[in-house]
This record gives C-alpha cells, structure tokens and sequence, in this order.
C-alpha cells in the first residue's frame, strides 16, 4: 500500500493551506485518494494552524489522521512543528523551517525549539525564509519547504511541479518560475542532508 | 479518475448547482461560508442565473428561500449552527406550510467550537420541526445528498435539513458529479392557502405534518444512505451517524468493521433498522458528532434488554468533535502513544491583523475608559471579539449577534454608568439595529460603538450589508444628530477618539460613534486587483 499522512503546521497566513492545496491537486492528478482537512475562520489570524493531508491508494476513511500515524510534519515554522509530536509516526519524518515567527510576548528561546526538534532523529531543518529571501521574495518560503518536504511524499515529482504551475498561473511566468527554483532549492537542501 | 477536488462546503454547492437551485440564501458563518462562496464563483451558476446574493441575516436568509419555494422554484439557505437560532421562527414554520418548490436548509455545526460560542446539534432542530435531515459521512455523500434532497424534499412537500459539521464543512476529497438537472419553472403553489398560517389553516397544515411522519420514516429505511454493514462478531452492535463512519472505518484495517454496523445519514431514525441490529447484538455502541441525540433515542427504544453505549453512558466524551482516536478509545483499541508536546511549546492563539482598525479603537476606547475601571463594555460576534483578550482586554461580553446593543441598555436600565456596546457593520445591521431602536424609543443611555470596516471581516471578507448608509441608519431610526459621531481609527488620532467617546459617556441619552476604517485585508485585496486590472488595460 502507498500513502502518506501528512500534518501540515504553522501559523495563520504563512501559506500551508497553499502547500496543502498544491499538493492535494499533484496527488489526484496521480490518481490517488485524498481527504485534506483544514482549518478557516478564527484561528487564521495569526493563529496556530494546521491541515490533515492524506494520500493513499486506497479509499482514505477518516478526514483526520490518528495519533502516531503521520508519515510526515511539514511545519513552516518550528515551535509549530513541536505541537503536533503525538501525531508523528516512530518512523516519521519532520521537515521543518528554522526560522521562527514570533507574534506572542511568551515565545520561548529559540535555542529551547532547536533542542527539542534535534532530539528528533527524522529531522530536516532549514531556513527557508533564508533561501526563499536569496531568491528575491520571502513569499515563497512555503515553497521552499514543500520542496524540502518532497522526498517523503510518495506523489510523482513531476506532477507536483506541474501542480504548482497551474497554482501561480494566474500570477504571471516570473512568479511561476520563482516558485518552481524555490521548489528546486528545497529539494536539494534534503538531498544534501540524506546524504550525511 | 476525473474528480473534482472539493471541500465538504463546496460539494453541497456543486450537489445545489447540479440539482437545478434558482437560488442560495445565507449570511456568512463559519463553518458554512464556503458553500455560497463557491456558487457566487461558479461559472455555471452565473450563467444559470442563480440566486447568489448574501442576506442581511440567517432569518431574511431562510425566509427569502421558503419565497422562492414558493414560487416553484429549488432554493437552498445555508448557515452555521447558531444561525439557526436567529432562522427558527422562519424554519419551524415553513415545515408547517411545507414547499412548493424543493427547499434545503444546511446548517454547519461545529463541535469542539473552532470558531463558534456554542456546539449545539441542528439534528434537534431538524427533528423539533419534523422533517427529513441528511447527514453525509463524506464528501460524495455531501454531493450526492444535496443533488437528491431538493427530491425528497419535493416529493414529502416539506424543507430537508443537511446538517454537517466542522471537519466535513473543511476537508477536501475528490467527488464525481452527476448531469446536470434544469431549474423548475415559476409555478404558483396548487393550494393558494398553503402558506397562510392562520390557526384555522396551520392546524390543518400541521396534520398534514403529522400524517407525513410515517411517509418519512420508511423513506429512511429505505434510503441508500441509511444501511447495515459490517461483520458478523456480533458481541457489539454499532451507530455510527454522519462523520462517525469515517473514524469508524479507519480503526480497522482496510476499513473492515468487524461489528455489525448501521451507518445512519438519513432521519426520522427508521425503527425498523435499530431493531434488525439489536437481534444481532445485545450491546449497541452509538457513535455520534454532537449532542447524543440517537443513543438518548435508543434508550426509548429499549427500556431494559438491550445495553446502549455512548456519550451518556460515559463510553465517549460528551463534549468536542469526535476523533478517530477516540473513536478507537470507546471500541477499547490501543492507539499508540506518539511523542508528548514537549513543555516548551506555548499556545499562540489568534490576534488582530497588524494595523487593523479595530486595535486602535480599542486603545482609544480603554484610555477614554480609564477613570470608570472594568467592566463597562458590551461586545459581539466578529474578529473585534479578540479585543476580550490581551494585550486589550477591553470587552465584557460576547454572546449572540447583536447582544451588544441590548445588553448596554438593560446594564443602562438598571444603572451601570457608562453603558458602552462594541459591535461591527455586518452584526449591526445582522441583528443590532433594532436593539437600537429599543434604546432610542427610551433614551437610553449607552454608547454605542460601531467599529465599522465595511466588510464581513470574521468569515473572510464578504460584502456588509449597509456599507456607506451606517450614519443614515441611525438618523432614520432616530439617533440625534448632535449624539451621532463619525471617527476614523488611527493612531495618529488617537487623542481626538478618546477626546469624542469621553464626551459622548458623559452624555445622558442614545449616542452612537461609528469608528470607519476599511480592513485591511480587504484593502490589501482591492489595490492588489485593482493593480492587476491596471496592467491588464495596458
């Protein structure tokens, strides 16, 4: 059987419902099934947010993913990555982004993040907001970490590629192409880390 | 596979769309927005020319769908739970009337109050009025049944309840779709009394309610939503409504429940089917998203032979949505334990955008407050409820939409001074205005505070209904003119916001100052598409 479940988080307006949306939209062009459950309202102001993303080839049955069965913690931001541990699988991977987004006066040291993210084994961590900011926009930090997030997502790179074409589309080639060597970056940032 | 990737909302607009409305009705509401969203966006609705505008509140909704019922055509109103409690004078009544063209109410409840004050079940509703409600388990089902309720709804002359809840409302699944249905034409209804409750008729109408009830009872049995499954260790029986199927399925591999198992998305609950299941088991688990109302059912059902489990029996939480977790809990499976949060992480709930409108009001308005101490202010239903917690913690109150003004006025009757109600645009003109209008009839004295950003903000942005005209409201229903002020929120002006709502909680009698500024959100969203039609010219 091939599936992965996946705990998107972060924190409202850094952009994981597009990461869900882009891949949710590869995954059925692949022909497979899909139940991703997000969160509107309230809490995206700036709040903790999350989205269940499950993709499998067979029939997925419950919109939530139980806990300690994700394959996978994309997390945009990495106290956020913390929050949804019970979920992680013993074999599951967290790929996380190091920079912090600080908007409440109890954030607590970064250095207490990093120490408790590195206690994980399956760990990819990195500065995306760096890399996407090297690119010339920050606002493609999510896509960073999509494509650091890619190895561990059993869907056809070529399709995700594709699906994130069609997402910026409308915003005209320069975006597409940013976001597509935004991706590419990510990628390559895990890659590496596989590698040690 | 050619599916189309849909939010549980969005499926239910597509099953309206296909299923041949003329119209949708709703006023914005969490977890239910979505649904009207996505057929004002639809390609296909607009050249259908369906009905796509929202309405000033969740009764004007329901009671402009039950006009075009009446009329012959296929409507749908939509609204979150507690936007029921503002309808039910509407939706109670119209299952006395019944329909003429097919009429479907959906209303999103949301359990565990994600974005919400209460988790009441809408299926008390739907059975309070006494007529069919659908519950699908997922997102097909939410397509499929809103395709077929307008239907059943026709066929039983009388409105059909969709009820759903927060994680169907926003969890996406490929559905396929089916052929598109025509609109009905303009039809007066047959009987042209049908609609007149007078005691005379509505008694007549209300038998005819009654006698309907055994119509839809066996409808449910035999609907293809409503069926047993499962497996044959008949040491447990189980219910499993709505959403429960899905938590149910996944505690077992490929989905093969091993209980025998009614899936149950279809009511009045047919009799017939709990009673083929408590043959096969002498314990029946009932595993509901929201208030107990099947397993409470049930214990009617069987005063004493058969052991029925559920959130009554403690068996699973009375409070919050259901999970596949706990789920597998009341089934007595082991989940295994994944990693503790460790202690380091803090809870970083949601906040007002930087720069909104509604934070420099609430600064002025503390400081203006300052020598009367806590306790003063009356607050409603939108993101300006955030100014309950720090670093504002500015508002007493937040009850129902409109609570703010009337509130004020009773706090004012019995001799709190000052008096002041925080209410936005959109909840003033939903249900606040006439509270107003109380108050002016006494010369009350409250401030009241419209923190007016011109748009829906809460639920995403969507139009206000009196943007513009908020200043001619009060003067029409009688606010004075010397007591009615216009202040822009910024915090350059702050002295002079604290300088006028100072002036105006000295005054003995009715004041109103309306706090305009666009939010920013919306504004972002204008310039980016204005910009972008500016480049399409050139």
């Amino acid at each position: 059987m091939r599936k992965t479940d996946i705990i998107l988080a972060g924190v409202g307006g850094q952009g994981i419902l597009t990461i869900a949306a882009i891949i949710a939209k590869s995954a059925l062009e692949a022909g497979m099934h899909i139940k991703q459950a997000e969160v509107h309202g309230m809490s995206q102001r700036g709040g903790a947010v999350q989205s269940n993303l499950r993709i499998s080839d067979k029939p997925v049955a419950s919109d939530l993913i139980p806990q300690g069965k994700a394959d996978l913690i994309l997390a945009v931001e990495p106290m956020e990555a913390l929050r949804y541990l019970p979920y992680l699988s013993k074999n599951g991977w967290i790929v996380s982004n190091a920079a912090h987004f600080i908007n409440i006066p109890n954030y607590p040291e970064p250095e207490a993040i990093e120490a408790e993210l590195k206690k994980i084994n399956n760990l990819v961590l990195i500065d995306a907001d760096r890399i996407a900011a090297d690119l010339g926009t920050s606002r493609a930090s999510n896509i960073v970490m999509l494509g650091a997030a890619s190895p561990f997502i059993d869907v056809d790179n070529t399709l995700i590629l594709q699906s994130i074409s069609d997402y910026f589309k409308n915003k005209g080639e320069k975006i597409v192409n940013l976001n597509l060597d935004a991706f590419a970056l990510g990628r390559q940032k895990t890659n590496e880390v596989y590698v040690q | 596979m050619n599916a189309l990737l849909l939010l549980g909302d969005e499926a239910i607009a597509q099953g309206a769309i296909d299923g041949g409305i003329s119209g949708v009705y709703a006023y914005p509401g969490t977890p239910s927005t979505e649904i009207t969203e996505y057929i004002q966006e639809s390609e296909l609705a607009i050249e259908r020319n369906v009905h796509r505008e929202w309405s000033a509140n969740e009764k004007t909704a329901m009671e402009a769908a039950l006009g075009m019922s009446y009329s012959g055509k296929r409507s749908m109103v939509c609204m979150k739970h507690v936007g029921l409690n503002v309808a039910a004078d509407a939706f109670i009544n119209a299952a006395i009337t019944g329909i003429n063209g097919g009429l479907v109410v959906v209303v999103a409840d949301d359990p565990s109050m994600h974005s919400s004050q209460n988790e009441q079940d809408s299926r008390f509703y739907g059975q309070f009025a006494m007529i069919p409600i659908l519950e699908p388990n997922d997102q097909q089902e939410a397509y499929d049944m809103t395709y077929e309720a307008f239907d059943l709804s026709e066929k039983y002359h009388m409105p059909v309840m969709l009820r759903i809840t927060t994680r169907l409302a926003h969890s996406r699944s490929g559905i396929t779709r089916k052929q598109v249905k025509n609109q009905n034409d303009l039809k007066m209804p047959a009987d042209a009394k049908q609609f007149v409750l007078l005691p005379a008729i509505a008694r007549k109408r209300y038998k005819n309610l009654l006698d309907n009830q055994p119509g839809l009872e066996k409808s449910a049995l035999e609907s293809a939503f409503n069926k047993i499954t499962g497996g044959s260790d008949d040491s447990l029986g189980i219910i499993a409504c709505g959403i429960a199927y899905n938590y149910l399925q996944e505690c077992f591999e490929d989905g093969n429940i091993p209980y025998p198992t009614l899936k149950l998305s279809q009511y009045p609950i047919p009799a017939e089917l709990i009673h083929q299941l408590a043959k096969k088991s002498e314990t029946i688990l009932v595993l509901e998203d929201g208030y107990p109302l099947v397993e409470e059912k049930l214990k009617g059902f069987f005063p004493t032979a058969t052991q029925i489990q559920g959130k009554l029996s403690g068996q699973l939480p009375r409070y919050g949505e259901l999970t596949p977790d706990i789920v597998a809990g009341s089934l007595g499976i082991t989940i295994p334990a994944g990693a503790v949060i460790p202690g380091v992480v803090q809870s970083r709930p949601p906040a007002l955008c930087k720069g909104c409108g509604h934070a420099d009001l609430y600064h002025a308005l503390n400081d203006a407050l300052d020598p009367y101490g806590k306790g003063h202010v009356f607050s409603d239903i939108g993101c300006y409820t955030l100014g309950a917690l720090p670093p504002f913690d500015t508002i007493n109150s937040c009850v129902d939409m409109g609570a703010s003004v009337t509130m004020a006025k009773g706090a004012a009757d019995a001799g709190l001074q000052p008096a002041v109600a925080v209410i936005g645009d959109s909840t003033f003109t939903h249900s606040g205005m006439t509270g107003l209008l109380d108050a002016i009839n006494e010369n009350s004295p409250i401030t009241l505070i419209i923190s007016d950003n011109s748009t829906t903000g809460m639920t995403g942005g969507q139009t206000s209904a009196a943007t513009g005209r908020l200043e001619n409201i009060c003067l029409g229903l009688g606010v004075d003119p010397g007591h009615l002020k216009t202040m822009v929120p910024l915090r350059k002006n702050h002295t002079e916001m604290v300088a006028t709502i100072t002036g105006e909680l000295n005054h003995r009698g009715v004041s109103v100052i309306i706090a305009q500024r666009e939010c920013i959100q919306t504004a972002a969203r204008r310039k980016k598409l204005a910009k972008k039609l500016e480049e399409q010219k050139s």
